[in-house]
């Protein structure tokens, strides 16, 4: 049992949400400013 | 060099990530017009001479990409980013110098060939991996990275745009936001550089079919195939359809209710515009995703008929109803962010994984053929119709209808898109002992 358990591959979990969170914080500021500028349309 | 092999456990969903580094930082490109002004100002140039550095970015990005396609598939996605990572971060950091001693020529060859090279590079560098990653699902696997190309503006234009209000608009305002864009790109391209892998089987996934299944075709044989070329006129059809509207965007929706009860503001053409940004990054996710669902020929059916349809709409009825011509708009860009987004899953679907990249890189010359044709045809027709003392919507009546026409071509030459050949196939042996050869070199 402990040698299955070994063997297992490590736990990506933390690296995949650093990875997205990477991406992901300054897409979201993109998306903020332009929805930002977006609404210009309709109260410009 | 050999590919990055994937070790045991690997998740696949590192893998987007890792795309999405390298296209939001090339997308920067498309913001480049945040620098033009100071650059006018601080270096004395013209609007044409401060368009150059953009302009041989976008040439030396369909040169590269057509060119560069067939080593960055022997090398594999590292050596591609690594490559993308060291030319766009050297290209700002030569323009530093340039801005910094007054060379404009440092500027134009540092962002645009040296930078160009690295947006080509950097363009198709992950497009290969993520389809061979998600055998189950590439249109959303590539409509995610491609989407981030679209992105990459959004946060550049900004940004870029604080950085030189806070350094200032003269010469060395100008070279420490180069220099910090070079730096800063070049520290988040690094993630994509080190998560990036290739899969250790051709078979990533439980369930989802093998990423060599099916007819595999070289990129060599692949550009003699006629359904190559029915691809390459349907991309372009597409892109000259939506950069039709892209280019004129704020100046169209100004004349279209010039004359009317609605007329629209500067301030409010402006959001049209960043709309339309919205829109064409939607449309690269959203309808690259659909594909998967749909298949690749009836997307574009949609993209080409649908996006004919709209067209039609706004020429007979946009300038009677504002909501109308904002969401015709919207759809074509939608389309326009689609079609760019979902070539690669068309091409997979043809010619398999073998050289996909390799094949997209050069289908990418339908990019560029577009990103003439599209404004040359606007603005050619708009001056040529207020010349003939016209104004307001019929300024774009006969270009919206050369549209129509052109998406028509496009419609039909999907139509035409038949199973290649078996002629032009890979021999079984000869992929078996790629297969084989690609593992001695990872093992």
């Amino acid at each position: 049992m402990s040698n299955d358990s070994s063997q297992s591959p490590p736990d990506r979990r933390l690296l995949i949400a650093f990875a997205w969170l990477w991406v992901g914080a300054p897409l979201v500021y993109g998306l903020y400013e332009l929805v930002h500028k977006a609404t210009q349309l309709f109260t410009g | 060099m050999s590919p990055p092999v994937a070790p045991a456990g690997w998740s696949r969903w590192l893998v987007p990530p890792a795309a999405l580094a390298v296209h939001l930082s090339i997308g920067q490109a498309y913001a480049w017009s945040v620098f033009k002004p100071p650059l006018e100002s601080a270096l004395g140039l013209s609007g044409t001479q401060s368009a150059l550095p953009f302009q041989l970015g976008i040439v030396m990005l369909g040169l590269s990409a057509a060119f560069g396609g067939t080593l960055v598939e022997r090398n594999g996605p590292r050596w591609a980013m690594t490559v993308a990572l060291i030319c766009f971060s050297s290209g700002f950091l030569l323009s530093s110098l340039g801005a910094w001693t007054e060379q404009y020529w440092l500027i134009v060859l540092g962002y645009g060939f040296v930078g160009g090279i690295g947006l080509g590079i950097g363009y198709i560098s992950p497009v290969s991996t993520l389809i061979k990653w998600f055998p189950d699902r590439p249109g959303m696997a590539t409509g995610i990275a491609i989407m981030g190309f679209g992105g990459g503006a959004l946060i550049a234009s900004p940004w870029s745009a604080q950085m030189l209000e806070s350094f200032g608009t003269d010469s060395s305002g100008i070279a420490l936001a180069f220099l910090v864009h070079g730096l800063a790109y070049a520290v988040f391209m690094s993630l994509g550089v080190l998560l990036v892998r290739v899969p250790r089987t051709e078979k990533p996934v439980e369930g989802a079919p093998s990423a060599l299944q099916g007819p595999q075709v070289s990129a060599r044989n692949a550009v003699r195939t006629p359904q190559f070329w029915l691809l390459w006129i349907v991309l372009c059809m597409n892109v000259t359809a939506g950069i039709g509207i892209l280019e004129k965007a704020a100046p169209m929706i100004t004349d279209f209710f010039a004359d009317t009860s609605m007329s629209v503001s500067a301030s409010a053409a402006a959001g049209f515009v960043a709309l339309l940004s919205a829109a064409n990054m939607a449309g690269r996710i959203g309808w690259s995703s659909t594909s998967d669902l749909i298949g690749r020929k009836n997307i574009y059916r949609v993209y080409l008929g649908v996006g004919a349809v709209m067209y039609a709409l706004i020429a007979l009825f946009g300038d009677s109803s504002k909501p109308l011509f904002v969401l015709c708009a919207f759809v074509i860009l939608s389309f326009y962010g689609g079609g760019f987004a979902t070539i690669p899953a068309y091409l997979k679907d043809l010619f398999g994984t073998y050289e996909v990249g390799a094949i997209h890189g050069r289908l990418l010359t339908a990019w560029s053929t577009a990103g003439v044709l599209g404004p040359l045809i606007v603005n050619w027709i708009a001056d040529r119709q207020e010349d003939a003392g016209k104004h307001g919507s019929a300024l774009y009546g006969v270009s919206f209808l050369i549209m129509i026409g052109l998406l028509v071509v496009g419609f039909v030459a999907n139509e035409l898109v038949r199973p290649v050949d078996a002629r032009h196939h890979i021999p079984a042996p000869r992929k078996a002992a790629d297969v084989e050869r690609q593992q001695s070199e990872s093992a």
